[in-house]
């Protein structure tokens, strides 16, 4: 049986977004499966809570970078598919940017903290 | 999707935002499946690891970004059940308001369109008023209340002037449309022919005036209408064109009417019919304006280029001034004033709003009764406060008990300011329909006998502009009270204690109170206003104005059309008078030259001769025959009244009033000596003597103080007009005189016109604007007494309510009825009493602004302050009266068991 990790982060609301962007991209996908995709990836990391995915999927539906589409699913019943659009994916990659020069700028911090102890 | 489309699709949206939310808890469940748990286990697993289902779809609404309408709707749902569940609040409110704001709209109206309209014809802004800078030393007669120039400057002006691309100019007048007959004026307009051209004002039909129309000796070539006397007289006859037109008994062809829009360039008055100004000799053969260097009757006005400026053109015209006025001197100008003329400097003022006798006259009363009736706008606006805070306060426990389960305070303040929003909206329709029935009341009060003054009333941008802005304000000011009242997160102790504390009582001061205190200032302010202006207008009334005012008949009598010379005329005239004195009914007639009040008026300058430095003074004149004195009922102090002797072959009298004697320092007995006056355009110097001393009597205005006025016999008028105006003094029916009179007139000549007026009904005539704002004050007055009367008793039985067990705790410990009374009692005077404290400090800094339009009060009259006070003092009293009562009679035990 597999237990339930307690430790999970909260993860930003920006952060967030860009991470369902991210894998929107690689494919159409409904919520579900995106939580798990999160969850698997990142080592049982990041568990995002229900409550803060689907109002950022809707969110992101309305602001135009995600296009949702209703399709039969493996299940035998519809399931609402996400995928990301071109708007989106010119946002996903400002933010990526964005992230990337924000990582290396923390991390030279840290770096020169450490160096002066 | 997009915004409206998700608004538009909510049901759709809703249900596919629960199934996919299902979707993910049924995967969930089949996840725990696998793991081994149970159905029901992996279920409720699946159930608690989601979440709150409802914060989560709540949230993704939020994402909609369309919850706000929703919630909105919501409210306005609830709102309106609410609403309906107290219908007399829900109508009182709703009527208050629409009483209010449909006044207020009403006054405003009539404010935009009187004082901040603007021409109805292309690029107003660019239309120029030419006039004189300084008018003074300008000799001769003003036909015009408005800025005035003669005709032979016109014509100079029109030929030599290049300042304006293009210049017109215009004078009003009334023609007699009438065949025969009683008169029928309407109002017409002497144009030039660039007239319609300045104004772009196309004609509707048929064709306006060129240039070439107006020239020298072109008689009567047409006329052009307007578009609404076409509707009106001819009911729109397509084929008016060719029609002919009486003017003055003249045949007018008419050759054009003008666009619908264009009714003239006076504000209060539109025009009928338009003729050149060189017909002016033919419709009025009595005299020709033509030539007339001193008559003082066109406006004339010129378009600038896109680009210019008034100063630029202003500098212009007074650099060409001098040639202008060198070359148009008249001859017969008074040699004393030549200099004056020469001076005169011509200047550009804007143009683009037109002129108006109503805007100078009204301007500043309509002004204050648009904040009369703003200010009883808010003591509606309290009253409505306080019901709302009394509806509110009851469902204090309801909104305890919602904010303590984590509703936002936000969320309830907008669903209690809708509720207010939804009143406002209805009061603010109902008040914009009322507003046009009191509007049209309004403007027929304004006009003169007969016809009301013209004003465009339609529903425009500025109107509902304001209205909106009135309504969301009273909206703001008695929603928001409430709102933010119940709202107050102590409501909760009001949940627990249920109002039973005695700590109730400390609360004196409450926002209630404060509301009534308002309540009972501003009323107190507009109660003070009214008694002003309904004093002046008494005082008014009341004047000695020095003659009879009642039971006269005015007759305007003109024989320009049966043709006599000149030198007949003074004797015909006599003829006449003589006839109608000797018509059975009539005690005395006389004729008069300017009618007391009328706002006719003559003045030169006078002295005395033979002293070393004659120091000169401007009086009035006036001219009467005999028996003028003894008809109107003027007093003669010493002397004698005019008399059969006094002719064009005796020497010069005049009869001359205290005011006049006081002036030129004539002593205790003027009879006998003499005075000169200044040469006129039609006279030289003259030296008249003092035949009689009558007294005071007013002349322009019932305002006037101490006129100083000279009677000259006007059968010594050297140049006598083919019309009179006699006054009669009768103690029959004036009506019955009146056709006694015109059989008379009828008799002598078939070509005689005779029109009457009643004396009585001119004076009123001139109180219109006092008897107005006398009035209007009146009403408002009252009504915000009323309102703050109703106010106070709601506060009254509300204080009552709250303050039941202590009357309770009270009456068991030994207090009689009669202690209770007066505790009650105690509480509406220390109201009543800041609030007139209030009240007298506002009205002392706020009645000054009326000081124009009072007569024989102060602003800071304390008599009308006390009497306001008091009339407050007893509508507190009557208000309190009822609710003190309940308090007494209460039974103390019920009272502390009473929760």
């Amino acid at each position: 049986m597999r237990t339930l990790d307690n430790t999970k982060s909260d993860i930003p609301q920006g952060t967030l977004d860009l991470l369902v962007l991210q894998i929107a991209g690689l494919g159409p996908i409904h919520g579900y499966a995106i939580a798990q995709r999160l969850q698997q990836v990142s080592r049982d990391v990041l568990q995002v809570q229900q409550g803060t995915l689907y109002p950022a999927l809707h969110r992101l539906e309305n602001k135009g970078y995600l296009a949702a589409e209703w399709k039969e699913s493996e299940t035998k019943r519809e399931a609402k598919y996400y995928k990301l659009t071109a708007k989106g994916r010119k946002q996903l990659e400002t933010e990526t940017a964005k992230w990337a020069r924000l990582t290396e700028a923390i991390t030279l911090v840290l770096k020169l903290a450490e160096g002066e102890a | 999707m997009n915004w409206l489309g998700r608004l538009l699709n909510r049901r759709r949206l809703d249900a596919e935002l629960a199934k996919e939310l299902d979707d993910h808890v049924n995967r969930q469940t089949a996840a725990y499946l696998e793991q081994g748990f149970t159905e029901e286990e992996a279920r409720r697993k699946a159930r608690l690891s989601f979440g709150g289902s409802g914060q989560i779809e709540e949230a993704c609404l939020d994402a909609r970004g369309t919850l706000w309408v929703e919630r909105l709707l919501q409210d306005l749902r609830i709102s309106l059940r609410l609403l309906r569940k107290s219908p007399v609040f829900t109508l009182t409110a709703i009527g208050t308001l629409a009483l209010g704001i449909g006044a207020n709209t009403a006054i405003f109206r009539l404010f935009d369109a009187v004082r901040l309209s603007v021409l109805p014809i292309p690029n107003p802004q660019q239309l120029a008023m030419v006039e004189l800078a300084d008018d003074t030393g300008s000799r001769g007669s003003r036909l015009s209340p408005y800025p005035a120039l003669t005709n032979p400057v016109w014509e100079r002006f029109r030929d030599t002037q290049q300042t304006f691309p293009a210049v017109m100019a215009w004078a009003n007048s009334d023609f007699n449309i009438a065949t025969s007959g009683e008169n029928r004026f309407v109002r017409g307009l002497y144009v030039s022919g660039d007239f319609f051209r300045v104004l772009e004002v196309q004609p509707a039909m048929g064709r306006v005036f060129t240039i070439a129309s107006d020239h020298r000796g072109c008689g009567l070539p047409g006329a052009v209408i307007s578009h609404a006397f076409w509707q009106r007289e001819f009911g729109g006859d397509p084929a008016i064109l060719g029609r002919r037109l009486n003017l003055n008994y003249q045949r007018a062809e008419i050759i054009g009417v003008t666009a619908a829009g264009f009714t003239g360039l006076e504000v209060g008055r539109s025009f009928d019919v338009a003729v050149p100004i060189c017909s002016q000799p033919v419709l009025q053969p009595i005299r020709s304006y033509l030539d007339g260097g001193t008559i003082w009757w066109l406006t004339m006005m010129g378009r600038m280029k896109p680009g210019q400026t008034l100063p630029s053109a202003g500098a212009q015209l007074r650099t060409m001034s001098p040639a202008l006025f060198a070359a148009s001197l008249p001859s017969n100008y008074p040699a004393e004033n030549v200099k004056d003329y020469l001076k005169f400097k011509l200047t550009a003022t804007p143009g683009g709003s037109g002129v108006s006798v109503l805007r100078e006259q009204y301007s500043e009363p309509l002004l204050l009764l648009l904040a009369t009736a703003g200010l009883v706008l808010l003591i509606a606006c309290a009253n409505l406060a306080n019901l709302s805070l009394a509806r509110s306060s009851a469902r204090t426990h309801e909104f305890a008990v919602r904010l303590a389960i984590g509703a936002s305070r936000g969320r309830l303040i907008q669903q209690l300011l809708t509720e207010g929003a939804v009143l406002a909206a209805c009061g603010a329709l109902l008040g914009l329909l009322l507003s046009m029935v009191m509007s049209r009341v309004l403007i027929s009060s304004l006009g003169t006998e007969g016809a009301a003054p013209f004003v465009d009333t339609q529903l425009n941008g500025h109107m509902l502009a304001f209205t909106a802005g009135v309504a969301c304000l009273t909206c703001i000011l008695f929603g928001l009270t409430p709102a933010f009242q119940s709202t107050r997160s102590g409501a909760a102790e009001a949940m627990k204690t249920n109002g039973r504390t005695m700590s109730s009582g400390r609360e004196r001061f409450g926002i209630r109170q404060i509301l009534v205190v308002t309540q009972v200032a501003l009323s107190l302010v507009l109660i003070v206003g009214a008694l002003l202006f309904s004093g002046s207008l008494r005082n008014l009334l009341a004047v000695d104005a020095g003659f009879q005012q009642n039971g006269i008949l005015v007759a305007n009598i003109d024989f320009s059309r049966v043709s006599l010379p000149a030198t007949e005329r003074t004797a015909y005239k006599r003829n006449l008078m003589e006839q109608i004195q000797a018509i059975p009914g009539i005690a005395s007639a006389a004729q008069v030259r300017f009618l007391p009040l009328s706002g006719g008026s003559n003045n030169n300058a006078v002295w005395l001769p033979n002293t070393s430095t004659p120091e000169r003074h401007d009086v009035f004149f006036n001219s009467a025959s005999n028996d003028y004195l003894r008809t109107m009922g003027v007093g003669l102090l010493s002397g004698r009244d005019f008399n059969e002797g006094d002719n064009v072959s005796s020497p010069r009298v005049a009869i001359v009033n205290q005011s006049f004697v006081r002036l030129l320092h004539l002593g205790a007995n003027p009879i006998g000596s003499h005075f000169s006056r200044q040469p006129t355009p039609r006279e030289p110097e003259t030296s008249f003597e003092i035949v009689g001393v009558v007294k005071d009597t007013k002349y322009r205005s019932l305002r006037d103080e101490s006129t100083p006025v000279a009677f000259l016999p006007i059968m010594q008028d050297p140049d006598p007009d083919p019309s009179m105006q006699a006054v009669i003094r009768s103690t029959s029916s004036l009506s019955g005189i009146a056709s006694a009179i015109r059989s008379t007139a009828g008799q002598s000549s078939p070509r005689i016109n005779v029109d009457f007026q009643v004396f009585g009904a001119v004076i009123q005539e001139g109180l219109r604007r006092d008897r107005l704002l006398a009035a209007l004050s009146g009403f408002f007055g009252a009504l915000a007494a009323l309102i703050a009367a109703v106010g106070l008793y709601g506060v009254m039985s509300y204080v009552v309510v709250r303050r039941t067990s202590e009357i309770g705790l009270r009456m068991a410990l030994g207090a009689g009825r009669g202690n209770i009374l007066s505790l009650i009692l105690r509480q509406a005077g220390l109201l009543l009493a800041i609030g007139l404290v209030v009240g007298t400090l506002l009205s002392l800094g706020v009645t000054g602004a009326a000081k124009s339009m009072l007569f024989g009060l102060k602003p800071h009259d304390p008599g009308s302050m006390l009497f306001g006070a008091a009339l407050l003092t007893a509508i507190t009293v009557a208000a309190t009266y009822l609710p003190a009562r309940r308090a007494a009679k209460l039974e103390p035990m019920k009272a502390l068991r009473e929760e």
